[in-house]
């Protein structure tokens, strides 16, 4: 029993560090512009595909493929921005209206998806080859793989890399300044629209190595794979604190961790409501989050 | 109250000229256009009660196809095994959507704007979740066999009823308090409304009527499946009462009308542009996009901007 549940500790933090990833973008976005970005979850699934182009059409290695895919995320992030929510942004647009803006996107990316790429599932090289550690299963009967162990290094050396980008380097502290209060960054010489269109830039990348990660784990991409990861990442999100960059990480991880349990020891077909189940609870008693800080609302 | 007294008569009169003419042309007309007619009166239903929760009390929400689901499965499950009336099965799953939606409302709604959407997104996707569960309505293998019910005549009847109890809301105290909230919460707090217990009234209502609306759709269909209620239905509420305008009641009507059309007319892309794939949905939301750059409030919209961003 105790081997078991540890096993799926162990799927869960796999698929967890995917989440963390794509609510990163979500969370940097969140805390910038105060604007869901629901085209997220479809820029990752974009993702998958740029890399499995790359492996497939390109004939590249899975690091060029990588970087690839990184790239195509980051300018289809900030051409995204720049054509879709900063003429909003400009006119200063009701919300609502920023936020169904969001959601044609990602309709369109969805159907762009579809028409080019056809709704059936492919299946994502393995350029992985799959290997089981067995020293690990004879001394504590945990089945570990080394997918499992590349998703996880990988996601958890992004997030060092955004955790210095963001405490330590000029553009992060523009970043912080601009989501701490915008017109006051402006004032103070901060090229908003730079920091926002970088803002999403690192977010697309994050989101992209996600879809590539999830294409060599589970094997299988379709247009659609981007819905159900979106909203639970941004679950994640608002379960960390949204806007909280840590916060963001220990959610998705959280997320994974629970709904792999609750698939394993409960039923399989909750495992979509759990998620939601955590977000109502979170809400309820700590709506902030896990790391936020309360706000009072200013009269 | 003149104006109500006035929109009550246009209504009654034109609603007996429709009936009428409608029961002539009924049995020649294709069943390809009856479909879509009943479709644009059940989104109009639909977008309405939506429209009192996000749009009159600016409350985000986005669990509609939710409270719609509890409606139709309820109702569905009346006439399925009881043989309940159809008027009281309509009116049973609205009120069951109108309790779930006082469950949900009670907590959920103290949170704030982005907050809440997020909340009843996760509701209702534990409500489909319970359904895909429930194997008396048939769990993930759908619910076959419900009696045909819905014509145009109920349709119609609670359309109309929707709307005259929308503009009756929104003319009336509650309707200004419900209003105010929409405005200010923090200034209608101060001016003595009581703002948690007008944003549970919208609230429900707007889950009664999506639960009648369900109802209807169910009774139609003959057929119920949990996927037919995923988050993607309630976005298409949602973007009728954005394209319609926020808080105008004609508007979101007429926009629901325009966006069931719509994605029928765009059928003809497909032979337009000669190829095999469907651009019907590339379209769609390229103008969604389109819309909401051009003119943010909603094609027809009145909704009156903040002075401020809070």
């Amino acid at each position: 029993m105790i081997t078991e549940i540890f096993q799926q500790i162990i799927n869960g933090i796999a698929l967890g560090s995917i989440y963390a990833l794509i609510a990163l973008g979500y969370t940097m976005v969140y805390g910038i512009l105060r604007l869901i970005n629901f085209a997220h979850g479809d820029i990752y699934m974009v993702g998958a595909y740029a890399g499995y182009f790359a492996i497939t059409s390109f004939k590249w290695g899975i690091f060029p493929s990588f970087i690839f895919a990184m790239l195509i995320c980051a300018i289809l992030g900030m051409s995204i921005e720049r054509f879709a929510y900063r003429p909003l942004r400009i006119r200063n647009a009701p919300r609502i209206a920023a936020l169904t803006t969001a959601i044609g996107v990602s309709f369109l990316l969805e159907n762009l998806g579809i028409i080019f790429w056809t709704p059936t599932p492919r299946a994502f090289p393995q350029v992985i080859p799959l290997k089981i550690y067995q020293g690990i299963y004879e001394r504590f009967g945990i089945i570990v793989n080394n997918r499992q162990l590349v998703i996880i290094s990988v996601a958890i050396a992004l997030m060092l890399l955004l955790q210095f980008i963001v405490n330590k380097t000029k553009i992060g502290m523009a970043m912080r300044a601009v989501s701490f209060d915008r017109e006051t960054a402006w004032m103070m010489g901060v090229n908003i629209d730079y920091v926002i269109s970088f803002t999403f830039a690192i977010g697309s990348m994050l989101a992209a190595a996600g879809g590539v990660l999830v294409g060599i784990y589970f094997n299988r991409i379709d247009p659609l794979m981007g819905v159900m990861p979106g909203v639970k990442a941004f679950v994640a999100a608002v379960l960390g604190g949204i806007g909280i960059i840590p916060g963001a990480m220990v959610g998705g991880f959280i997320l994974g961790i629970a709904e792999i349990l609750v698939s394993a020891f409960i039923a399989s077909s909750y495992r979509d409501a759990i998620a939601f189940a955590i977000l109502i609870v979170i809400l309820l008693v700590r709506p902030s989050g896990i790391f936020g800080v309360a706000t009072r609302e200013k009269v | 109250m003149e104006n109500l007294e006035r929109f009550r008569y246009i209504f009654f009169i034109f609603g007996l000229v429709i009936i009428y003419l409608v029961n002539i042309i009924l049995p020649y007309i294709n069943p390809y256009y009856f479909q879509i007619i009943i479709f644009a009166g059940i989104n109009i239903v639909l977008a309405v009660s939506l429209n009192v929760i996000n749009g009159l009390c600016g409350q985000f929400s986005l669990g509609h196809a939710g409270f719609m689901a509890v409606g139709a499965y309820f109702s569905s499950f009346l006439t399925f095994y009881y043989k309940v009336p159809f008027p009281l099965a309509l009116i049973a799953g609205g009120v069951l959507a109108g309790l779930i939606g006082l469950g949900v409302g009670v907590p959920t709604l103290r949170l704030r704007g982005d907050y809440l959407a997020i909340a009843t997104l996760g509701m209702g996707e534990i409500i489909r979740v319970i359904l895909f569960n429930l194997d008396i309505v048939g769990g993930a293998r759908g619910f076959p066999g419900i009696p045909k019910y819905t014509s145009f005549f109920w349709v119609y009847l609670v359309v109309m009823f929707v709307l005259v109890s929308s503009y009756s809301l929104l003319k009336s105290p509650q309707g200004r308090a419900i209003l105010s909230i929409r405005e200010d919460e923090i200034a209608s707090e101060a001016m003595g409304v009581n703002t948690t217990r007008f944003k549970i009234f919208a609230f429900i209502f707007g889950a009664f009527w999506a639960g009648v609306a369900g109802g209807l759709w169910a009774h139609y269909l003959q057929f119920l499946h949990p996927s037919s209620f995923t988050f993607m239905k309630s976005v298409e509420v949602l973007v009728m009462i954005v394209l319609g305008g926020l808080g105008s009641i004609s508007g979101v009507a007429i926009s629901a009308v325009f966006l069931t059309i719509l994605p029928e007319l765009l059928r003809y892309a497909k032979v337009l542009f000669n190829t095999t794939v469907d651009p019907r949905m590339v379209i769609y939301s390229l103008l969604l996009i389109l819309t909401m750059l051009l003119r943010p409030q909603g094609l027809l919209g009145g909704y009156r901007r903040k002075v401020k961003e809070q």
